[in-house]
C-alpha cells in the first residue's frame, strides 16, 4: 500500500447535520479519511459517535432530515456528495456496495433470496436470468452456503441469521465493487457465527482491488481484519492510525480508555479492576466548542475548551489532543488515567470456604418448557401441544459472595433458566432453595421473604423501572413492599443506595426517561440491591450499553457484591466479560450445561469441545494472539427438534462418532479442580487433543 | 401451506356451524306464532295445531335444528310464508343481483383507491397527499344515504345520465342493467374508496421505512423497480386482504344503498323477510349472507398466504 496511489475514497472536512425540531445539529464534524485500494479501514465508535451517519454520507444516502453542511466525498477522483439520488443509482450496487447490520430486515421478506441477488446481476452485469441464476449459485458457493440451490429458492425468514448475512455479502460482492462498506455486519450474530463470517469476509476481500470501510464498535473485530483504524467519538475523528500503532501506542485518552475498558479473555477481577471512562457521550445538542472529550477527560487543561486540531504524530498517525506529546513521551501515564473506582475488589472466594453454611442459591434439576405451535388437527383433538424444552434438567449452586457466570449464545436457554429461577417463568420441574429456604416455582406463591432474597437485573433496565414513578418512589416502594420500611428510614436508605451506585442524590426526583441508559441501569441495580438480597440474577446487564459505560457498570456490580456478600448469577454471551467477573463458570448449549469450572480454569485445557469453539470464536483485542481456529459448522438446531445423545453432536468439531448421537455423555470430573465436562471424551483425551490450543497467559 | 389452508377451512366450517345455530335460535325467538302468521288471524285452534304438527313446530329445538340444517344443505329451503313461492330461486336471483353490484363496485373502487393510496403514500405530507387525505376523510364522514341522494340529484335529475331507480328484474340482462348499476356502485365506491386508499397509504408509508427498501435503493435499482417490485409487493398485502374481506359486506351489507336506489339485492330481501316475519326466508337469506362473509374471509386468508411467504411457508 503506497500512499502516492490515488485513494479510492477520500472524505474531506465532512460535516453533516440532522434536523431536530427546527434546528440543524451537527452529527459529524470535519471528518477526513482516505482509503486506498486493497486497504481495510476500520471505523470504530460507540453508538452516538456518528459512525453510521458517516457511512451513509459516503453512500450519499442521507434521509431528508440529514444534510451535508460542508466538505466533499471524492470517489475514484469524482466528487459525488452533491449528486442527486437518480445519479447515484449508477454507482450503488455496482461500484459502491453496502453490507448492513441487520440482514433479516435488510432483505425483502416476499422475494426469494436468489431473486434478490439475481436482480443485481441482471441490472449491473446485464446478465440474462439464466446466467444470473448460474452466477448466484457460484456466489453462494463462494460465501460457503451449503446447498446453494435450496438457499436460492428460500425466502429470507427460512434461513438463519448467519446465512442471511452470507447472502448479503454475496450480493455486495457480486459486482466486484470498488468500495465496500460493512456496517457492523456481525453485531446481530452470535459469537460462533460471527467468527465464521469474519473468516469469510477476510478471505473474500483480502487482496482484491477494492477499498473497504469496516464500521464497528467492537475493537476485537478490528484487530482481526483491519489495516488502519479511525476512532470516532461524538462525531469527531479523535485518532487515526495503522492498526498496530493504534493498539500499542494510542495517542488519545479516549482511545486508550476504550481499549482498557473492554475485559480481555482471561482477565479477572481478582487481578485488576476495569478502567472505566466516567460519564457518557454528549448528546447532539450538548456538543460545545471545546475538545469533544473534555467532559470525560481526566487530563483536561484550560486550553481544552478550545477545539484541538487533528495533529500528525508521524506520517501515518493522527490524533486530536493537545497533550499527545506528553503522552508520547510517557510524561502522562495512560495506565493510571482511568483509575478504577474503589481499590478493594472482592477477592475470589474459594469454592468450599464456607463450610457448613447452605448455598446462597441451590437450583436442582430445572426444566423449562414452552408450548410449541399446535396444528388445527391437534387443537381439535385436544392433543397436548408439543413441548419445546428450553432448559433441560440444569442444576446450579452459588455460594454466598460467589459469582456464577452463565455463558451461552442466543437460543441456549440461559435467559429461560434465569427467568425460571426468579419465578418469572414457571419451571416444569426442579427445586429452588435460597439458603435452604425453598422458593415456590410460581412467583405469585413466593412470600415476601423469598422475593426480598432473590432479585433480578435485566438487560433492559426499563423492565424493572416504572416509567411513571420517580426513582425515589421506585426505590421506596421496593423497600415498603418487601420489607415494610417506609418514611424517613426508606428515604435514607434510598439516598444511601443511590450514592452507592455513584449517582447524585438529586436523581431520586427524576423519572426514568430523564436518565441515560447507563444511569437507568445503575438505578435498576440499586433497586435490586436495596433490600439486601441473598442472590442477584443479572441477565446481560451491560449488553445494551456502550462499551465505555459497560466497564463502570461491571465494576459497580462487582463492588456492590463485595459489600453485600450476595451470590450473583451473571448471565452473558460474552466470554471475556463472564470470565472477568465470575468465580465459577457454567457453559450452556441448547438448554443443557456443557461445562462447569472455576473461572481461572476456563482458559486451560481440557475444554468441552463447545467451550473450545466459543473461546476460539472470540475476536481478541490483543494483537498477535494466534490460536488454532475452530469453527462450528451449521446452525443451532431448532429448539423443537429432539436431540438424542449429546446436544452438541450436530455441530461438534471433535465428534467421536455414533456414540455421540446415541448416548447421553457422562460428566467427566477433575477431582483437584472440580472442573466438570459433559462429553464422551475423558479429560485426558481432551487435554491431549487440545494441547495446541491455549488461551491463558497470551 | 396445505396445513394452513386446512386449518382455515376447518375454521370456516366451525364458524358456519356456530352461526347457523345462532341464526336458528334467534329466529325462533322472534315474537309471533308461525302457524298464525301463515293461517291468518281467523284460523281456529285445531287448524293451527294441525299445521304446527305438519311443520314439526312441536318437536324439540335440537331436532328442528338438525332437520332445518340438513334440508338447507340439501338445497331444500322450503317455501316462503309470505310470497308462498319457493325460497331458493328467490334468494338466488337476489344473490345474482348483489354479486353483480359487488363486482361492479370492486372493479371501480379498488384500482382507483390503490392508485390514490399509493400516490399519497409515496408523497407523504406533500400537497398531493394532503389533498387526497382531506378529500377521503370528507367522503368517509358522509352517510351512504346522503351521498346516494346527492348523486341522484346530480346525475339523474340534473344531468339525466343515469336512472335514479335501479329496480332491475330477473330478466334484465347485464348490459341493460349496467346504467342502473352505476349510481349505487358509485355511492358504495365513495365509502370504500376512502377506506382502502387510507389503508394503502399507511401500508406504503410503513414499508418505505423498512430497511430492505434501503437495500433495494443501494443496489442501484431504478426508482420504479424499487417501488413496484419491492415496496408495493409488501405494502399491498393488507390492502388486498381487506378488499377480499369487504366482499362479504358488499354482498349483503348494502341495505341502505339498496333502499335508496330501490335495488333488488340480498339486503333488501332480508329487510323484507324481517318485516313479514317470514322465518324460512329470513333464515335462508341470513345463511347466504353468513356464507358470503365466511367465504370472503377464507379468500382473504388464502390471498394473504399466497402473497406473504412468511405465512405460506411459516
Ligand atoms: S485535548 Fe484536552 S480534553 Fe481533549 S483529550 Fe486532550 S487533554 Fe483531554
Ligand atoms: S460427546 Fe461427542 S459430540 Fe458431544 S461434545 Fe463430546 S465429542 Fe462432541
Amino acid at each position: 500500500m503506497t500512499s502516492n496511489e490515488q485513494p479510492v475514497l477520500e472524505v474531506n472536512d465532512l460535516t453533516v447535520a440532522y434536523r431536530i425540531g427546527d434546528r440543524w445539529l451537527e452529527a459529524i464534524r470535519d471528518i477526513n479519511l482516505a482509503i486506498q485500494s486493497r486497504q481495510i479501514y476500520g471505523l470504530v465508535g460507540e453508538s452516538g459517535s456518528g459512525k453510521t451517519t458517516l457511512a451513509m454520507s459516503i453512500l450519499n444516502y442521507l434521509g431528508e432530515n440529514g444534510k451535508i453542511l460542508k466538505g466533499s466525498i471524492v470517489f475514484d477522483g469524482e466528487e459525488i456528495s452533491r449528486y442527486p439520488r437518480e445519479k447515484m443509482r449508477a454507482y450503488w450496487g455496482s461500484k459502491i456496495a453496502l453490507v448492513p447490520q441487520n440482514p433479516l430486515s435488510s432483505l425483502n421478506p416476499t422475494l426469494t433470496v436468489g431473486e434478490q441477488v439475481r436482480e443485481v446481476l441482471r441490472l449491473h452485469l446485464k446478465m440474462t436470468n439464466i446466467e444470473a441464476q448460474q452466477k448466484v449459485l457460484e456466489l453462494f458457493e463462494r460465501v460457503r452456503l451449503a446447498e446453494p440451490e435450496r438457499v436460492a429458492r428460500a425466502y429470507p425468514h427460512q434461513i438463519s441469521g448467519g446465512m442471511q448475512q452470507r447472502v448479503m455479502i454475496a450480493m455486495a460482492l457480486a459486482t466486484s465493487p470498488r468500495l465496500l462498506i460493512l456496517d457492523e455486519p456481525t453485531t446481530s450474530l452470535d459469537v460462533t457465527t460471527q467468527a465464521s463470517i469474519l473468516d469469510l469476509i477476510k478471505e473474500l476481500i483480502q487482496g482484491r482491488e477494492m477499498a473497504v470501510l469496516y464500521v464497528t464498535h467492537n475493537l476485537g473485530v478490528v484487530v482481526e481484519l483491519c489495516h488502519r483504524v479511525a476512532v470516532l467519538y461524538a462525531g469527531e475523528l479523535v485518532e487515526d492510525a495503522p492498526l498496530e500503532e493504534l493498539f500499542s501506542q494510542p495517542m488519545h485518552p479516549y482511545t486508550h480508555g476504550l481499549l482498557m475498558s473492554v475485559p480481555k479473555l482471561g482477565q479477572s477481577k481478582s487481578e485488576q479492576a476495569l478502567s472505566a471512562i466516567p460519564g457518557q457521550i454528549p448528546a447532539l445538542s450538548q456538543r460545545g466548542q471545546g475538545c469533544i472529550f473534555q467532559a470525560r477527560c481526566p487530563i483536561a487543561l484550560e486550553i481544552c475548551s478550545e477545539r484541538p486540531p487533528l495533529e500528525k504524530v508521524n506520517e501515518q498517525h493522527l490524533t486530536r489532543c493537545y497533550r499527545w506529546q506528553e503522552i508520547a513521551q510517557g510524561e502522562i501515564a495512560l495506565e493510571a488515567l482511568f483509575e478504577a473506582e474503589g481499590e478493594a475488589m472482592s477477592m475470589a472466594v474459594p469454592i468450599s470456604s464456607e463450610k457448613g453454611t447452605a448455598s446462597a442459591l441451590d437450583a436442582q434439576g430445572i426444566v423449562v418448557e414452552f408450548e410449541g405451535q399446535r396444528s388445527f388437527f391437534e387443537s381439535i383433538t385436544r392433543r397436548p401441544a408439543r413441548k419445546v424444552k428450553a432448559v433441560k434438567n440444569v442444576s446450579i449452586q452459588i455460594q454466598p459472595g460467589d459469582t456464577l457466570g452463565l455463558v451461552g449464545e442466543s437460543g441456549s436457554g440461559k435467559t429461560s433458566l434465569a427467568r425460571a429461577i426468579s419465578g418469572l417463568n414457571e419451571p416444569e420441574a426442579g427445586s429452588i432453595r435460597i439458603y435452604g429456604l425453598p422458593a415456590s416455582p410460581k412467583l405469585s406463591q413466593r412470600n415476601r421473604e423469598v422475593l426480598r432474597r432473590l432479585q433480578m437485573v435485566f438487560q433492559n433496565p426499563e423492565e424493572a423501572l416504572n416509567p411513571f414513578m420517580t426513582v425515589g418512589e421506585s426505590l421506596r416502594r421496593q423497600l415498603f413492599v418487601l420489607q415494610g420500611i417506609r418514611g424517613e428510614e426508606a428515604q435514607r436508605k434510598a439516598e444511601e443506595m443511590v450514592q452507592a451506585v455513584q449517582l447524585p442524590v438529586e436523581v431520586l426526583n427524576r423519572r426514568p426517561n430523564q436518565l441515560s441508559g447507563g444511569e437507568k441501569q445503575r438505578i435498576a441495580i440499586a433497586r435490586a440491591f436495596i433490600t439486601n438480597p441473598d442472590i442477584v440474577i443479572a441477565d446481560e446487564p451491560v449488553s445494551s450499553l456502550d462499551v465505555s459505560v459497560q466497564a463502570a457498570i461491571l465494576n459497580l456490580i462487582n463492588r456492590l457484591q463485595g459489600s453485600f456478600h450476595n451470590g450473583l448469577l451473571f448471565i452473558s454471551h460474552d466470554l471475556a466479560v463472564v470470565g472477568y467477573l465470575a468465580d465459577q463458570i457454567a457453559v450452556i448449549y441448547l438448554g443443557a450445561l456443557m461445562q462447569l469450572c472455576r473461572a481461572a480454569d476456563l482458559f486451560q485445557p481440557p475444554f468441552h469441545p463447545y467451550t473450545e469453539a466459543l473461546l476460539s470464536a472470540v475476536p481478541s483485542v490483543e494483537l498477535g494472539r494466534k490460536v488454532e481456529a475452530i469453527r462450528l459448522e451449521g446452525d443451532l438446531p431448532s429448539p423443537s427438534e429432539t436431540i438424542e445423545g449429546c446436544p452438541f453432536h450436530s455441530r461438534c468439531p471433535r465428534k467421536i462418532g455414533q456414540i455421540c448421537e446415541q448416548q447421553a455423555p457422562p460428566w467427566r470430573i477433575d477431582e483437584s479442580t472440580q472442573k466438570r465436562i459433559y462429553c464422551h471424551y475423558t479429560l485426558e483425551e481432551l487435554s491431549q487433543l487440545q494441547s495446541k490450543t491455549r488461551y491463558s497467559g497470551l | 401451506m396445505l396445513k394452513y389452508l386446512l386449518r382455515r377451512f376447518g375454521f370456516l366450517i366451525l364458524t358456519l356451524l356456530i352461526t347457523s345455530m345462532v341464526v336458528f335460535v334467534v329466529t325462533q325467538l322472534l315474537p309471533g306464532d308461525v302457524a298464525r302468521v301463515i293461517l291468518g288471524r281467523e284460523a281456529g285452534e285445531a287448524a293451527l295445531q294441525a299445521l304446527r304438527e305438519e311443520l314439526g313446530l312441536n318437536d324439540p329445538l335440537p331436532v328442528q335444528y338438525t332437520r332445518w340444517l340438513t334440508n338447507f344443505v340439501k338445497g331444500e329451503w322450503g317455501k316462503s310464508y309470505s310470497t308462498k313461492t319457493e325460497i331458493r330461486p328467490l334468494v338466488m336471483g337476489r344473490l345474482r343481483n348483489s354479486l353483480m353490484l359487488a363486482g361492479f363496485i370492486l372493479v371501480i373502487s379498488v384500482p382507483l383507491a390503490i392508485f390514490l393510496g399509493v400516490v399519497a403514500g409515496l408523497n407523504e405530507n406533500k400537497p398531493i397527499d394532503n389533498a387526497i387525505s382531506i378529500a377521503s376523510l370528507a367522503v368517509v364522514g358522509l352517510p351512504e344515504f346522503v351521498t346516494g341522494l346527492v348523486l341522484i340529484q346530480i346525475f339523474s335529475f340534473r344531468l339525466r345520465l343515469f336512472p335514479a331507480n335501479s329496480s332491475i328484474r330477473p330478466t334484465t340482462s347485464f348490459v341493460e342493467a349496467l346504467p342502473m348499476l352505476i349510481l349505487p356502485a358509485l355511492t358504495a365506491t365513495l365509502v370504500l374508496l376512502a377506506y382502502i386508499a387510507r389503508l394503502t397509504r399507511a401500508g406504503v408509508i410503513e414499508e418505505l421505512k423498512q430497511q430492505y427498501v434501503r437495500t433495494a435503493d443501494l443496489k442501484g435499482l431504478p426508482y420504479r423497480t424499487v417501488i413496484y417490485k419491492h415496496v408495493l409487493r409488501n405494502a399491498l398485502i393488507p390492502t388486498i386482504t381487506v378488499v377480499a374481506i369487504s366482499m362479504g359486506w358488499l354482498i349483503s351489507g348494502l341495505i341502505v344503498i339498496e333502499n335508496v336506489f330501490n335495488y333488488p339485492g340480498l339486503g333488501r330481501l332480508m329487510v323484507f323477510a324481517i318485516d313479514r316475519r317470514d322465518l324460512p326466508l329470513l333464515q335462508a337469506v341470513t345463511m347466504v349472507a353468513v356464507l358470503g362473509f365466511a367465504l370472503s374471509n377464507l379468500i382473504a386468508d388464502i390471498l394473504y398466504a399466497i402473497l406473504d411467504p412468511r405465512i405460506r411457508l411459516g
